[in-house]
């Protein structure tokens, strides 16, 4: 999912006795660690699918910040600041498990503020209303759980281990956003159109944070291959629509998919077509909010130049100081 | 003689958890100790050695001020939010 953009990683020049070895590894289930030979295109995939998901969860900050001056209480101003403190940690997690890879911080940052490096999709839809941070933790951070737990057995340590750790606080983040749309459900009738007005707009984006189709993902094959991915975007996604229709049932709010049914034999829900020129398009650049996230990450960068200047400056005095005494 | 903490990683997948330290005059000696010391029945298969002076530790007068405030913040765990049982993976 968070690998969403579509961009091919070449193989490279490793030899195939290597090649065979590392492969045996991985079909023996061992994690490979940092200082571990890996092929060129292992490191190089894993750099790109681990910084887009730290991208995500920075840029992820940003629909919900729009709310916290707006909280319609103190209790959910504070749950929505743990929420955005803990999606910055996420990312913070991430980013120093692609360091591990050999790929420097300020590298990831740049490719995210030029606009080279992707992020998820579904950050750059609005949040409207306050019924969309509560779809959004439920269906936003309910998809992304989905992938996560799938992920907490890739086979590169450090992104294994970030990742147990992201779910257990993931965890907090679906069920406050199910919290706010079970208040808003059973409200007053004019609360209860906010909320299926929420995932009216927020249904479709969620489920295409899986990804393509199997039969349109590129890289999906070597990256299953070599146990990065250990489901495919369909499955992921079809595990993810049978988990969440009947908690909407229970909300009392309507799937907008006509073609929803229930499929009687399988014993899971069968969904409409998915809109992939409007994924494509939103990667692409012209997605509702992604001119405006950019910016806001930018505006960001640039306003805490001084801040690093100034830590640089005294730590530097500092240095200066201890010699001298 | 200096002083160097041992780290161990008992398999792959697993992070490095400090098991103790050794003396040695420098970090390959160190390195050489600590395989002798702390891997005598397969207790790792990668070793990590920091100089015990690299380390930088909070203070245990500090306990109160750091880790107190994360006490009341109880919405910071799933459990705070009641679900009703019939609604299931969540």
């Amino acid at each position: 999912m968070y690998s969403q953009g579509l961009r091919d990683s070449k193989a490279g020049d490793d030899s195939p006795e290597l090649l065979e070895a590392f492969q045996k590894r991985i079909d023996n289930e061992e994690k490979i660690e940092p200082r571990d030979w890996m092929p060129q295109a292992y490191r190089q995939t894993l750099i790109r699918q681990i910084s887009q998901h730290a991208h995500s969860e920075i840029v992820g900050q940003l629909p919900e910040a729009n709310w916290v001056s707006r909280a319609p209480t103190l209790k959910r101003k504070l749950i929505l600041l743990a929420k955005i403190q803990d999606e910055a940690g996420h990312g913070l997690y991430l980013y120093s498990a692609a360091e591990t890879l050999g790929e420097s911080r300020h590298k990831m940052f740049e490719d995210l503020l030029s606009g080279k490096a992707k992020y998820s999709s579904i950050f750059n839809y609005p949040t409207l209303n306050w019924a969309d941070v509560g779809a959004v933790g439920w269906l936003v951070d309910g998809a992304a759980i989905m992938n996560q737990v799938a992920l907490c057995r890739t086979s590169y340590g450090p992104y294994s281990r970030s990742m147990v750790k992201i779910c257990k606080e993931e965890s907090f983040h679906q069920r406050q956003g199910y919290d706010i749309m079970i208040k808003m459900a059973q409200g007053t009738a004019q609360q209860k159109a906010m909320a299926q007005d929420a995932i009216n707009r927020l249904w479709w984006p969620a489920l295409m944070m899986f990804g393509p189709s199997d039969k349109d993902s590129k890289h999906s094959g070597q990256s299953m291959k070599w146990k990065i991915k250990r489901f495919s975007n369909d499955d992921l996604r079809d595990k993810f629509i049978n988990a969440t229709v009947p908690q909407a049932e229970y909300l009392g709010l309507t799937i907008p998919d006509k073609d929803l049914k229930y499929n009687e034999k399988s014993k899971t829900y069968e969904h409409g077509e998915i809109d992939w020129n409007e994924f494509v398009n939103v990667i692409k650049g012209n997605g509702e909010c992604n001119q405006q996230r950019m910016d806001a990450r930018n505006r960001a960068y640039d306003d805490g130049k001084w801040v690093r200047a100034t830590a640089a400056a005294y730590a530097k005095k500092q240095q200066k100081n201890e010699k001298v005494a | 003689m200096k002083l160097y903490e041992v780290f161990l990683r008992a398999k792959s997948g697993l992070s490095h958890k400090h098991v103790g330290s050794v003396h040695a005059t420098d970090a390959e000696m160190a390195m050489q100790n600590a395989r002798d010391l702390y891997t005598r029945r397969e207790e790792g298969e990668s070793i990590w050695i920091v100089d015990s002076c690299q380390i930088i530790s909070s203070n245990p007068k500090d306990k109160a001020a750091y880790f107190e405030p994360a006490e009341d913040k109880i919405y910071r765990h799933p459990d705070f939010y009641p679900i009703d049982k019939k609604v299931k993976n969540i």
